[in-house]
């Protein structure tokens, strides 16, 4: 502090530069950091709708699997009527 | 799970960074020696305190995870440092334009305290690279722990020997803050805080968007997107390996993801 002392006062001209400079830094960092997470947040969204379709497909499969496995009864109920007794 | 009260702490440090930067600008008055360059402290010295205070709370998250074999005390540490290293990057930085400014060079090479500054960065740029060696997570996990503890107890014995040191340039802070006037010291209180919560929220994000990454890949491999086994891919962040999406996946199937 006694050798910072001995140094005179920037103007504000000069030292608006480097204060500028330095908060800037810290924004970038700030701004990188969240444009990153942002990415990313993209990337999950974009997992989770992959899933969402998995999971629409998998319920539609089980779907049409439960018709196919009613189906056959249906088709046999007539035919037992239709048969001569 | 991490993301709970994430919009409060959001609003807090938004409230608190403008607060810290109307007082700087609009409050705080001139410094008599160094004029207007002076500001620079505000952003510096509580970057500089947080990014330590960052590396010793690994340490502890560290102690945590060797004690109870938790992963997910890994992955806090592991995220902790990360966060501190940033800060220490950016309060290298932002101690490079004051050093120009005020001394007229970037770096001064006698002063102990930025060496020593730039010796726990730089310790602590080797911690990645140490996880990224050890393909095994477990025992990545466990050698990161140590490290986080042997290097975070060096950071409170370096800030010690440097502050016994007696010849040097950089100005004394902590301890000293009594010789503030008292605006100035209202300043440097809330930027410090408002740096205590930019540090928290960043580091809340990072592991929300960690621990919904490793949902969505348990609930894959439920699913059958993924198979069982992951694919081999080396990484240092926990979780991300190969055994490690397993043993997170796991507990966020057993746990939380779980209705």
């Amino acid at each position: 502090m006694f050798l910072l002392a001995e140094t005179p006062a920037l103007p504000l001209h000069t030292a608006g530069k480097y204060v500028a400079a330095a908060y800037v830094v810290v924004f970038a960092i700030v701004l990188i950091y969240v444009a990153i997470m942002a990415i990313r947040l993209g990337r999950i969204e974009r997992d989770l709708g992959e899933l969402l379709a998995l999971d629409e497909d998998a319920a539609g499969r089980a779907e049409v699997q439960a018709h196919e496995a009613l189906a056959p009864e249906a088709h046999e109920d007539p035919s037992r009527e239709s048969a001569p007794a | 799970m991490y993301g709970k009260g994430l919009r409060a702490l959001s609003f807090s440090t938004v409230v608190a960074v403008t607060g810290a930067l109307t007082l700087v600008f609009f409050y705080a008055p001139l410094d008599e020696e160094q004029g207007f360059l002076q500001k620079i402290f505000y952003v510096h010295v509580p970057l500089a305190i947080i990014a330590l205070c960052g590396f010793v709370l690994g340490a502890l998250l560290a102690i945590a995870h060797l004690r109870t074999r938790d992963p997910r005390w890994d992955m806090r540490s592991y995220v902790v440092i990360h966060m501190s290293l940033i800060f220490a990057l950016a309060t290298l930085i932002t101690g490079s334009i004051w050093a120009k400014g005020s001394w007229g060079h970037w770096w001064v090479w006698s002063e102990p305290t930025l060496v020593s500054f730039l010796i726990v960065f730089l310790l602590y740029a080797t911690y990645q690279p140490l996880r990224f060696a050890i393909e095994d997570p477990e025992r990545q996990a466990r050698t990161a722990s140590v490290f986080a503890i042997t290097a975070g107890a060096f950071v409170p014995m370096n800030f010690i020997a440097v502050r016994l040191a007696s010849a040097y340039l950089h100005p004394r802070v902590l301890g000293n803050t009594s010789n503030l006037p008292g605006p100035m010291a209202l300043t440097f209180v809330v930027s410090l805080v408002a740096m205590g919560l930019l540090f928290a929220t960043l580091c809340k994000y990072e592991l929300t968007a960690k621990h919904t990454r490793s949902q969505l890949r348990a609930l894959r491999r439920r699913l059958g997107a993924l198979p069982d086994t992951p694919s081999p891919r080396r990484s240092a962040a926990p979780g991300q390996g190969v055994a490690g999406q397993r043993s997170i996946g796991a507990r966020v199937a057993g746990g939380g993801a779980a209705p």
